[in-house]
């Protein structure tokens, strides 16, 4: 299954939001969340985001999300250390954090596989939130 | 010629923990208020690993600095430094740094900077006290101008690029979230940069 790696500036949010995404889900799927400096501040850390992605499940891909600025920058650091074959499961969404791990953990669970998953939560419908 | 690039470095540590307040007074103006506070940080370790630490040569040395800074920063100035002392390391000569060398070193961390924040110039970032630094330095070397004049033009050039970036509109960054509330403020990142560019430029002249 397609894994998902929440990275955020603040640990509640990064906790928070995987907590959401795991209320949506009755069988586990690779997910993680990172959040903070390694003093536990607000920010990000290219080496915890390291770690975190060696040990998941790589085998389907996985899913990053995160959500401001410098969170991107870190994972594309961190990203740097992989080999390129390692590199090519990795892909950083364009979706929202929260929204993002939602959907992405449920198209995952279904079993769809990372083009499929990502098509899902990049979709511009996730972002609508008035209809009326 | 590592005990210099040492000593210099222990005291650019020095320099960014003094400006910790005022670095952080001018993110807090357009930012999230914590450029100093986590520069602080990345230097204090810094020097700890420079009072500690046996170095085979300016290469390994930046890359020590660079991998430091990555893990203790934690906002954006820890993956641009990182990366900019990163790519630093892979061109620095481990014997005398030469005039060419060192502008070499500067397009590197241009380079690097450019990469890692898909910034460019005139975009209120660091990159607008570097840039004009490192061209004043090309242009001197190419006209004949002597190092020691070189690099205080370079140092004057650095400092009117940190300036310039008050009235620019930030589109970079936490500032960029803020549009026209971020003019009539200089750049955190470019004056911390510019804080390191004349530590680095005092202590060789």
């Amino acid at each position: 299954m397609v894994g998902i790696l929440i990275v955020s500036h603040s640990p509640e949010i990064a906790r928070g939001t995987k907590k959401l995404a795991e209320q949506m889900i009755q069988e586990p799927i690779p997910l993680k969340a990172v959040g903070g400096t390694d003093d536990g501040r607000l920010g990000t850390n290219a080496n915890l985001i390291y770690e975190a992605l060696d040990k998941m499940e790589k085998e389907d891909g996985i899913i990053i999300l995160t959500d401001l600025g410098s969170a991107n920058m870190n994972v594309q650091l961190a990203l740097e250390w992989f080999s390129e074959k390692e590199r090519e499961k990795f892909k950083i969404a364009n979706a929202p954090l929260v929204e993002g791990a939602v959907l992405g953990v449920v198209e995952s669970s279904l079993e769809h596989n990372l083009e499929e998953v990502l098509q899902v939560i990049e979709s511009e419908d996730i972002l609508i939130k008035n209809n009326s | 010629m590592t005990t210099e690039i040492m000593t210099i470095f222990d005291k650019v540590s020095d320099e960014v923990i003094t400006n910790k307040e005022y670095l952080t007074d001018l993110d807090s103006s357009i930012g999230d208020g914590d450029h100093g506070i986590n520069m602080a940080r990345g230097f204090s370790k810094v020097k700890e690993k420079i009072a500690e630490t046996t170095f085979e040569g300016n290469s390994q040395f930046l890359k020590t600095i660079a991998m430091t800074l990555i893990s203790t920063v934690g906002g954006a100035s820890g993956p641009l430094y990182g990366t900019a002392f990163l790519n630093a390391s892979k061109v620095v000569s481990d014997d005398n740094i030469s005039y060419d060398n060192l502008i070499q070193v500067g397009e590197s961390i241009i380079e690097g900077i450019k990469k890692r924040g898909k910034a460019e110039l005139g975009e209120k970032t660091m990159l607008d006290t570097i840039i004009p630094a490192v061209n004043s330095l090309k242009e001197s070397k190419s006209k004949g101008i002597n190092l020691k004049p070189a690099l205080k033009n370079c140092l004057k050039a650095a400092e009117e690029g940190m300036k310039a970036t008050i009235p620019i509109i930030a589109t970079k960054g936490r500032a960029s979230y803020l549009g026209e509330r971020s003019k009539g403020h200089q750049d955190p990142g470019a004056t911390s940069s510019y804080i390191v560019i004349k530590t680095i430029i005092d202590e060789i002249l």
